[in-house]
């Protein structure tokens, strides 16, 4: 991960070479499939449990292979061709879904950007890159650390401040989040901060009583400033399965999701999940992070999304 | 979220009631619902296929065909399959009978849970085992990570290798285990950094650890929110490490865990315990039929008993199981029930956990019974004064008006509440005088759904059923309050949700 050669590809590159290491196996399969042979129904099916095993569940992998199979029964195609097709029909499903994290154009000034999830899902690292990158193009970010349940939550957001050479506002473990929130906020404010990153424990969407603590949270926020949060962002990790769909619902109900960013698409995982996630909410998908070090986490680009999904190259 | 397989298979066998017999067709329909079923639940693709043919095979029989019910006979197949293919009914424990230090070495994806499962695992063992244990964490990687682990161990009392900056992680396992040796302690947990199984430094890393330290136990650290990527996560550890066995993380979520199914199914290695919550003790021994029942969307009977003990006032459950049983059930005892529901999740909470409630559930979303009804109730009781809370006869004209200006709600609705509340009371009245027998009958009752709501469908077998409910301690006895045809209660019964 160090050597400076793989540092300087493009985001594409390392997005696919994460995908493809994930997605070959199964896009020799899809090619295995169809290729020179006419497309029947049994290939149709196939195709489906292909998708299926890329987490976009049993109706969007339905969805997906109808629109793949139209006009195409009884032909015969080449691999390329099947490849370009399941992307295309797969970046249908995610167009209208994609949208852009663009803090410094706002009038909002702080502008307030809340992280949301379930634990373990990558809610401090994220911050820690965007914070990072938007400090690199030039804007005041101040954190809060909000988690103040998990052990050393508050320590390894401090290491991620010192680098980005942002501070970090932060109290002891156990301290009232939403009070923290709350003064950071004002600091922000007295300090002329562009950019507050509000950073908060990570919760299991059904416990009710921390969902309730998140609530309050964004009430806190609003008694300062009625707009805010400007942005909150609910990270899914991408392994996630069918879970995210409740993770959506109930993280949107308590904290109003206006954007998601899947995390550890460099696994195996293939973040098909997405899929459904995206139908099923308002909220688009906004970045999506492909590795460890600060430039990993990008824009969502649904086409390249969904053709390195398949295992393809860039445009 | 999702219908039930108990109600969907209803559905497909409702098509075919009056053909009396069913055919291999009808099977594969219904299967094929199982199947949906089964991926909505995460479990990976080719495990569902091995099961679905694996049940098919048995629900082709003869007893299918010939039941009354055949979608129950279904669904307790599809149970019992799952129930074996997870693993049987007797938990696997920890192998920690060798010299000292017995290694314990804990792997897994990053954001999988491996540092809180490294000291709930070393609370478990130091209470139940009565061993002394040692954690490093070999984390060199995320930020803080030594310090986490740090942090954990001094809230539960355990003992870890102090911090050296800038060791590797193989030259901290050796350090650990000489430091292991020298203080005299029976276990060593090792913390890993979480990985990708791309990763290749990384899984070699990780291999050199486990060569260093000779673990006799190797656990994967898996979150039970995994989706499709369960297989291939655990086959590429597996291959990479010598795993004796799974953790499942996050097993209080509302994920329905297929990924326990897919994991243990692709490499055969039993599943040791599941972390289910954020306190330091968090960490159940791992249960099939309760995994079972969560995939098959059954609800999670034992969850919902478990928080009802959680949350339920021993003291107060006491008093009203007194008053009960001489057949007093007033106001407040209502408003101690309504409080009662409100803190367990309120209704939609409890009904998502009951099995084969969907119906009922629409049922009252339809009728606009919300949460909110219980708490303008409440509010309605908190208006009276005391005395009229014990004898709501009083409540005349006149002083409903008082109440219903002091809660701010109409007359309506005090005279709809006060209703209510007599059809419990006389409910609990007639359960005193037949001495309990009736109150036996209404947890049969909601076992198939709700006092008073058709419908309803058949999880996995009333019996399956009631031996959870044993499990869980004391039964569900006290659920399902009286009978009051809308108000599904809490009428505690003497210490009825004691944990084993």
């Amino acid at each position: 991960m160090t050597d400076a050669a793989s540092e300087k590809r493009g985001w594409f590159s390392r997005l696919t070479q994460g995908l493809t290491r994930s997605s070959k196996q199964m896009t020799e399969q899809v090619v295995s499939v169809f290729t020179k042979v006419r497309l029947d129904q049994a290939g149709l099916d196939q195709l489906e449990d292909l998708l299926i095993e890329a987490d976009l569940g049993p109706q969007a992998a339905a969805r997906v292979a109808e629109a793949f199979g139209k006009g195409r029964f009884g032909r015969e195609a080449s691999a390329d061709e099947i490849k370009q097709s399941l992307a295309e029909a797969i970046a249908v499903e995610l167009l209208p879904h994609q949208g852009l994290f663009d803090p410094m154009s706002s009038p909002h000034k702080p502008f307030v950007v809340l992280f949301v999830g379930v634990n373990g899902s990558g809610k401090t690292t994220t911050l820690g890159k965007i914070a990072a990158d938007l400090k690199g193009k030039g804007a005041k970010v101040m954190i809060a650390a909000g988690d103040t349940f998990r052990a050393a939550a508050i320590e390894q957001l401090k290491v991620w401040g010192e680098r980005a050479g942002v501070p970090v506002i932060a109290k002891h473990i156990g301290a009232d989040a939403a009070g923290l929130v709350f003064e950071a906020l004002e600091q922000a404010r007295a300090q002329n901060i562009d950019v507050l990153l509000v950073d908060t424990a990570g919760r299991l969407q059904n416990k009710t009583a921390l969902m309730d603590e998140l609530a309050k949270v964004v009430r806190v926020l609003k008694k300062l400033d009625p707009t805010a949060p400007h942005e909150t962002l609910l990270v899914l990790d991408a392994t996630v399965g069918r879970n995210a769909l409740s993770q959506m619902e109930a993280f949107d109900r308590t904290a109003g999701v206006t954007g998601v960013v899947m995390t550890k698409l460099d696994g195996t995982a293939r973040g098909g999940v997405l899929v459904p996630v995206a139908e099923a909410s308002h909220a688009p998908i906004k970045l999506i992070g492909v590795g460890e070090s600060i430039d990993d986490l990008q824009p969502f680009n649904a086409r390249g999304f969904a053709r390195s999904l398949v295992g393809l190259e860039a445009e | 979220m999702f219908e039930t397989l108990g109600e969907r298979l209803t559905g497909v066998f409702d098509r075919l009631t009056g053909r009396g017999v069913l055919s291999e067709k009808d099977v594969d329909e219904a299967l094929r619902e199982v199947r949906v079923a089964l991926l909505e639940a995460d479990v990976a693709l080719p495990v569902v296929r091995d099961f679905i043919t694996r049940a098919k095979e048995q629900a082709t029989g003869e007893a299918v065909i010939r039941a009354v019910k055949p979608s129950e006979q279904v669904v307790k197949i599809v149970h019992d399959g799952l129930v074996e293919m997870l693993g049987g009914e007797e938990p696997v424990g920890l192998e920690l009978g060798v010299t000292p230090p017995a290694v314990i070495l804990m792997a897994g994806l990053q954001g999988s849970g491996k540092t809180t499962t490294s000291a709930k695992l070393a609370v478990r063992i130091t209470k139940t085992e009565r061993k002394r244990v040692l954690m490093a964490s070999l984390d060199t990687r995320r930020p803080a990570a030594m310090e986490q682990l740090a942090a954990l161990g001094k809230q539960g009392e355990i003992d870890v290798l102090p911090i050296m900056a800038g060791q590797s992680a193989p030259d901290i396992a050796r350090r650990a285990l000489s430091a292991a040796k020298l203080g005299g302690f029976d276990v060593l947990i090792l913390d890993t950094a979480g990985r990708t199984t791309l990763d290749e430094a990384m899984m070699a890393e990780v291999a050199e650890i486990a060569r260093i330290s000779s673990p006799t136990e190797t656990l994967l650290v898996a979150d039970s929110l995994t989706g499709q990527d369960a297989v291939r996560t655990a086959k590429a550890f597996h291959e990479r490490l010598p795993l004796t066995g799974l953790i499942l993380t996050r097993a209080d979520g509302d994920a329905r865990g297929g990924a326990a199914l897919s994991m243990r199914a692709v490499t055969g290695l039993p599943i040791k315990f599941l972390g289910a919550g954020e306190k330091i003790d968090a960490l159940d021994a791992f249960d099939a039929r309760r995994v079972a029942g969560r995939i098959l969307g059954a609800g999670d009977i034992v969850s919902l008993v478990e928080r009802a003990a959680a949350d339920f006032d021993q003291a107060k459950a006491e008093k009203m199981a007194k008053k009960l049983a001489k057949g007093q059930f007033d106001l407040e005892d209502l408003a101690d029930q309504l409080r009662q529901m409100q803190k367990m999740g309120g209704m939609s909470g409890i009904m998502g956990m009951l099995p084969g409630v969907q119906k009922a559930k629409a049922q009252i979303a339809a009728s606009g019974m919300t949460d909110k009804t219980f708490k303008r109730q409440e509010a309605i009781i908190t208006s009276m004064t005391p005395v009229e809370r014990r004898k709501p006869d009083l409540l005349n004209a006149s002083r409903k008006r008082r109440v219903a200006a002091g809660a701010g709600v109409e007359v309506q609705e005090i005279n709809r509440l006060l209703k209510q509340h007599r059809q419990m009371a006389d409910a609990f009245k007639a359960m005193s005088r037949d001495g309990g027998k009736s109150m036996a009958r209404m947890a049969q009752a909601m076992g198939g759904g709700m006092p008073g709501m058709p419908g309803g469908g058949q999880m996995p077998s009333q019996a399956d059923l009631q031996k959870m409910m044993g499990q869980a301690g004391g039964g569900l006895g006290g659920l399902g309050g009286g009978g009051g045809p809308k108000l599904p209660g809490l009428g505690g019964l003497p210490n009825p949700f004691k944990k084993p």
